[in-house]
C-alpha cells in the first residue's frame, strides 16, 4: 500500500466520522444540560430517511439538511416535554422513541428505497487542498466534513470558554445553584435538548446525502450507529474534543477492519466491522472505573509510589457524568 | 378513592386512543386504508387456529423475556443488554446440542442439558453487564448495548466460521439439528407445548418471587432506594448482580426455546428483537407482573398479524412496531399528565 493510498484512506476516515461527530456533539450538549437523548439511533435513521426523501422530491440539498435538523429537534422536544414538563423517565421515553423512529423510517421510507438522489458535491478548498499531506487529508472533503471540524471546535469553545457554556455546565451539574443564580433551568434544558437534537439530526442527512448516499431502509448499515454514538459520548467524557477523538478512533478501526480483511481470510468481515465494540466497552470501563468506590479503597491500601502511579493513570482517563444527568429539576 | 380509580382508568384509555389515532394518521398519510390494515392484522393473528398458534409461538420468547426484565426493573436496573443475553443463551444451547447430538446420550437428556446451558449462558452474559455496573461503574445501558453488539458478532462469526454448514456458509444459519432433539410440536403447528409450559412457568415464578417473598421485597427496596436499602442492611450490589443473572437466565431460556423449538439451529437474527420488544412490554405494564401475560400476547399478536401486510396491502409490516411504540409512549406521557392533574386536584381540596 502506498503512502498516497493510506492518506486517501485516512481522508475517508475523517469523512466517515463526520455524521458520528454530529451525533456525539449533539448528545454531549443535551447531556451537559442534564437530559439523555436515548432516541439517537432512531433519530438518525428517521432524519436520514426524511432528509433523503425531501432532497429527492425537491432536488434541493439544503432543504434535505434542514429537514434532518427539524426531525432531530422534534424528537428531542418530545423527550424534553416528557421529562422536563411531565417528569417521566427520559430513558424510557428516549428508548421508546428510538424504536418508533426506526420503524417510522422503515414504514415511511419505503417509496424512497433505492431511489437516485442528489449527493453533496466534493468541495476541495482552493489553496488549502494543495498543501502536501494535510491538504489531501483534511481539505479535499465535502462541506459537511468541514462543518464537522468546525462543530467540534465551536462546541468545545462554547462549553469551556463562554459564559453561556458555563451556565450550561451549571444546569447539568448543580441545577439548584444555577437556579439560585437566576438561570431558568427548565427553559434552558428545553433549549439545549432541542438544540442537541437538531445537531443529532444533522447526522442522518450527512449519511444519506453524503457518506452513504441513498436510502436502503434500516438494513443499510446505519442501524446501530446511534447506539455506538451514545457509547462514544460517554467515552468522550462529555468533552467535545474527547468525543470527537472517540468518533475518529471508531471510524479508523472500522476502516482498519476493511483494510486488514484480505490478510485475515479466516475472519468474516462482519466480525471485523464490530471489532471496535469490545474495545469501546473496555475504554468505558477504564473511563468509569476511577469512580467506583472499591477502587478508591483498594488504592488506599497500596504502597505509596504504586498508588500514586495508578491513581494518576486512572485520573487521566476518568470522566464523571454531569451530576444531575437524568434528574428532573423542580424549583419548588 | 373510587373516583381516583375511575380517573386513572380513563387516562389509560386515553393513551390507547391517542396511539390508535397516531397510527391511523400514519396509515392514512401513505394512502392506505387504516381499517383494512387493522382488519388484516386481526385476521393474521386471531383469524384462525393456525394463526393463533403462531401468535403463541411468538408469545413464548416474549413472555419469558418480560419475566426476566420484570426482575431487573424491580431492582431499578435498565437491562438493555437483554437482547445479547437471549443470543448468548441460544449460542450456549446450540453448542451443547452440537456436542452431544451424535453421541449415544438420550435425546431427553440432551434437550434438558441444552436448555440449562442456555440459561447459564444468558446468566453469565448478564453477569458481565452486572459486573461492569457494580465494579466498573459503567452504566448498564451503555455496557449492555456494547455487549449486544459483541453477542451478535459472535453469532455471525460462529455461523460463518467454526459452525458453518458444510458447503456454503450463509446467514440462514448453522446446519439443522437431528430431529430427535427437536422439542416436539403440536400436530401440524409450530407450537411446542413444552415451550409454552416453560413460558407460563417463568412468569408464574417471577410473580411469586416479586409479590410473595423476602428476596422480592428486598429486591424492590434496592430498586426504590439503593442507599436506604444499603443502610437497612440489604447487600445492595449482591442483589443487583442477582437480578442481572436471573434476568439473564430467563433471557437465555428464551434463546434456548428459539433454538430448540422454533429454528432447530442457530440463525443470524436468533433474538428477533424480542429483547427490545420485551422492554416495551415491561414498561407498558408498569412493572406489574399480573398484566405481563395479556400485554405480551397482544404484542405478539401485532407482530404476527403484521407479517402479511406487505403481501396483501403492500404496506411495510413495521406499522405494528409503530403502534406498539406509540402505545408505550402515550402511556408514559399520559401518566405524566395524570400525575400533574392529580396534584392540582389534591391542591384544590
Amino acid at each position: 500500500m502506498t503512502t498516497e493510498m493510506i492518506l486517501v484512506g485516512l481522508a475517508g476516515v475523517l469523512a466517515a466520522a463526520a455524521p458520528v461527530i454530529f451525533a456525539v456533539i449533539g448528545e454531549t450538549i443535551s447531556e451537559r444540560a442534564g437530559v439523555i437523548n436515548l432516541s439517537m439511533n432512531g433519530t438518525i435513521l428517521l432524519s436520514a430517511m426524511a432528509s433523503f426523501g425531501v432532497a429527492v422530491t425537491t432536488n434541493n440539498l439544503l432543504l434535505g439538511f434542514l429537514m434532518g435538523m427539524l426531525v432531530g429537534a422534534l424528537v428531542a422536544s418530545i423527550i424534553a416535554f416528557g421529562n422536563i414538563t411531565l417528569k417521566q423517565s427520559q430513558v424510557a421515553i428516549g428508548f421508546v422513541l428510538a424504536l418508533i423512529c426506526r420503524d417510522l423510517s422503515d414504514f415511511l421510507g419505503n417509496p424512497f428505497v433505492g431511489a437516485a438522489g442528489p449527493r453533496l458535491p466534493f468541495a476541495p478548498l482552493p489553496g488549502l487542498a494543495d498543501i502536501p499531506v494535510i491538504g489531501v487529508l483534511l481539505f479535499r472533503q465535502d462541506l459537511m466534513t468541514y462543518a464537522s471540524y468546525l462543530f467540534v471546535i465551536i462546541a468545545w469553545v462554547f462549553v469551556y470558554k463562554t459564559r453561556a457554556g458555563l451556565m450550561l455546565q451549571g444546569i447539568g451539574e448543580k441545577p439548584a445553584a444555577a437556579f439560585v443564580r437566576g438561570a431558568n433551568v427548565n427553559r434552558m434544558r428545553y433549549f439545549y435538548t432541542i438544540l442537541g437534537g437538531a445537531i443529532i439530526g444533522l447526522a442522518g442527512p450527512t449519511f444519506s446525502l453524503s457518506v452513504k448516499a441513498g436510502w436502503k431502509g434500516t438494513l443499510s448499515g446505519l442501524d446501530g450507529i446511534g447506539w455506538i454514538a451514545l457509547a462514544i459520548t460517554i467515552f468522550g467524557g462529555w468533552n467535545p474534543m474527547r468525543a470527537a477523538f472517540g468518533a475518529y478512533l471508531f471510524a479508523f478501526l472500522q476502516w482498519l477492519g476493511l483494510v486488514l480483511q484480505p490478510s485475515l481470510p479466516g475472519v468474516p468481515s462482519q466480525v471485523l466491522q464490530v471489532a471496535p465494540f469490545p474495545l469501546m466497552i473496555l475504554t468505558l470501563l477504564l473511563v468509569n472505573i476511577g469512580n467506583a468506590e472499591w477502587v478508591g479503597r483498594t488504592l488506599a491500601s497500596l504502597p505509596e509510589p504504586t498508588r500514586r502511579f495508578i491513581a494518576r493513570g486512572l485520573r487521566s482517563m476518568r470522566a464523571s457524568p454531569p451530576a444531575a444527568l437524568g434528574v428532573p429539576f423542580d424549583s419548588e | 378513592m373510587k373516583n381516583t380509580r375511575f380517573v386513572n382508568f380513563g387516562f389509560q384509555i386515553l393513551a390507547v386512543v391517542l396511539a390508535l389515532i397516531v397510527t391511523t394518521l400514519i396509515l392514512a398519510a401513505v394512502g392506505a386504508n387504516p381499517w383494512d390494515a387493522y382488519k388484516n392484522i386481526y385476521a393474521g393473528s386471531f383469524g384462525s387456529f393456525e394463526k393463533f398458534t403462531d401468535v403463541l409461538v411468538a408469545w413464548i420468547p416474549l413472555l419469558i423475556t418480560v419475566a426476566g426484565l420484570l426482575v431487573t426493573f424491580s431492582a431499578g436496573l435498565w437491562n438493555i443488554g437483554v437482547e445479547g443475553q437471549i443470543i448468548m443463551g441460544a449460542i450456549a444451547t446450540t453448542w451443547i446440542v452440537r456436542l452431544l447430538q451424535d453421541t449415544t446420550t438420550p435425546p431427553a437428556l440432551i434437550i434438558t442439558l441444552a436448555i440449562l446451558a442456555g440459561m447459564i449462558g444468558g446468566a453469565l452474559w448478564a453477569s458481565l453487564a452486572g459486573a461492569l455496573k457494580t465494579f466498573g461503574g459503567v452504566n448498564e445501558i451503555f455496557g449492555g448495548l456494547g455487549l449486544n453488539f459483541v453477542a451478535t458478532a459472535s453469532t455471525i462469526w460462529l455461523i460463518f466460521g467454526p459452525w458453518k454448514r458444510p458447503g456454503v456458509a450463509s446467514i440462514a444459519g448453522t446446519e439443522s439439528f437431528n430431529e430427535s432433539v427437536w422439542l416436539p410440536t403440536m400436530g401440524d403447528t409450530r407450537l411446542s407445548l413444552w415451550a409454552l409450559g416453560l413460558a407460563i412457568l417463568s412468569i408464574v415464578i417471577v410473580y411469586f418471587l416479586l409479590q410473595g417473598t423476602y428476596i422480592g421485597l428486598r429486591l424492590k427496596a434496592v430498586g426504590k432506594n439503593p442507599k436506604a436499602a444499603y443502610l437497612l442492611g440489604v447487600p445492595t450490589w449482591q442483589y443487583s448482580m442477582m437480578a442481572f443473572m436471573l434476568c439473564g437466565a430467563f433471557a437465555g431460556l428464551a434463546g434456548a426455546m428459539q433454538v430448540m423449538a422454533v429454528y432447530h439451529r442457530l440463525i443470524g437474527s436468533i433474538s428477533s428483537g424480542y429483547g427490545f420488544l420485551g422492554l416495551l412490554v415491561a414498561m407498558l405494564v408498569n412493572y406489574q407482573v399480573i398484566w405481563a401475560a395479556p400485554v405480551a400476547l397482544f404484542f405478539a399478536a401485532l407482530n404476527i398479524g403484521g407479517i402479511q401486510l406487505p403481501i396483501i396491502l403492500k404496506l411495510d409490516s413495521s406499522i405494528t412496531g409503530i403502534l406498539q411504540g406509540t402505545l408505550v409512549l402515550f402511556v408514559l406521557m399520559v401518566e405524566g399528565v395524570r400525575q400533574k392533574f392529580m396534584k392540582r386536584v389534591g391542591e384544590k381540596q
